[in-house]
């Protein structure tokens, strides 16, 4: 697979070593000189430097033949316009972009990004959630904001253990999609009984995760 | 005149101003939006507007100057990216009549053709000007 990485700091790096790894075929696009020699040395990719929402930047980092571009700088304009570029000008089919500003996860999607996702916006609903509270994990919205996908792991103390799925209050808007026991993955069943240590996957509309939580795990103190 | 518009001027740099301060010298209703408050000083005697100081980057900043409700929007910071967002948020999402954009790169220009913003590209207006001047 052929992926375009705009951006700098951590998140850049630490994903492109990632992608590096799983044997992609990587570049990366930064603008500054020394971060962009510094990703050279130590990320096997190609490393341009130059503005990712410049044409002929992308033009050279290979756009005709990538499959997916991620443009992840702290600027949501820049974000838009590379990904928008590659899109129109070098049919990039996939391109995803970072927003900053929560405001415009939707919006990216109704102007063509495949798919816009605000770190703002995850962390904030792990802070909603009380995620301190619990072994709750990856809480991010899919499909556009409108389901979110949620792991948990339930210890001993939830007052779900024990109890079959069908006698749980789950609210109507959520599901447990998967349980993985002992390293195997379960499909559950209304009749399937709920063990500590389960690790649940569990499927809900954003407004029902804190019911589906409760449920699951007892009120928040 | 026709009936005075509502008009929001993104970016109070030099063309920023200019247009604001015409526009409500004539007696437009003009909002002009900048990231700093001492740009707004580049403002002539002319404007009687609201100046609101913020990010246009910014969603909500855009909705503090009552977007939904603007005729027109004239996006010229200096900054290609940040006048095509901004001009893209007010055409598509707030179907914002009359909206336009300064892209000072050419090469951005043509791929934004055919976004139902118009697209002011100064290179080659000023290019024209300078050709015309020589007379070739």
């Amino acid at each position: 697979m052929r992926v375009i990485l705009i951006g700098g700091g951590q998140l850049t790096y630490f994903l492109a070593k990632k992608f590096a790894n799983a044997g992609y075929h990587l570049t990366v696009i930064n603008h500054d000189e020394s971060e962009a020699r510094s990703i050279a040395r130590q990320v096997k990719a190609t490393v341009i430097l130059g503005d990712g929402s410049s044409p002929a930047i992308l033009e050279e980092a290979g756009a005709y033949e990538a499959d997916v571009l991620l443009a992840l700088t702290p600027k949501d304009q820049d974000n838009l316009v590379a990904c928008q570029i590659a899109q129109i000008r070098y049919q990039v089919s996939r391109t995803i972009a970072l927003v900053n500003d929560p405001n415009y996860q939707t919006v990216f999607r109704q102007l063509g990004i495949t798919i816009a996702f605000s770190s703002t916006q995850i962390l904030a609903n792990l802070i909603d959630q009380q995620a301190e509270f619990f072994d709750l994990k990856s809480l991010f919205p899919v499909a556009a904001g409108k389901v979110n996908v949620t792991e948990l792991v339930l210890d001993e103390n939830s007052p779900a253990i024990g109890q079959m799925i069908q006698e749980l209050s789950l609210p109507s808007g959520s599901l447990i999609g998967c349980i993985i026991r002992h390293e195997n993955m379960i499909v559950p069943q209304g009749n399937s009984r709920l063990q500590a240590a389960d690790r649940l996957i569990l499927i809900s509309q954003p407004d029902q995760s804190e019911k589906m939580l409760v449920a699951l795990i007892g009120p928040a103190t | 005149m026709d009936s005075p518009k509502y008009i929001i001027v993104v970016g109070c740099g030099r063309l920023g101003s200019c247009l604001a301060s015409r526009l409500s010298s004539i007696g437009h209703d003009v909002v002009v939006i900048d990231l700093q408050e001492p740009t707004f000083k580049a403002l002539t005697s002319g404007f009687s507007g609201f100046r609101l100081v913020g990010n246009a980057a910014e969603f909500e900043v855009l909705q503090r100057a009552k977007i939904a409700k603007a005729d027109t929007l004239l996006a010229v910071t200096g900054e290609d990216n940040l006048n095509l967002m901004v001009a893209q948020v007010a055409r598509i999402i707030f179907k914002v009549k009359t909206v336009m954009a300064r892209v000072i790169d050419p090469a951005r220009e043509s791929v934004y053709r055919n976004l139902g913003v118009v697209i002011v590209s100064p290179t080659p207006l000023v290019a024209q000007t300078f050709l015309k001047q020589l007379d070739v």
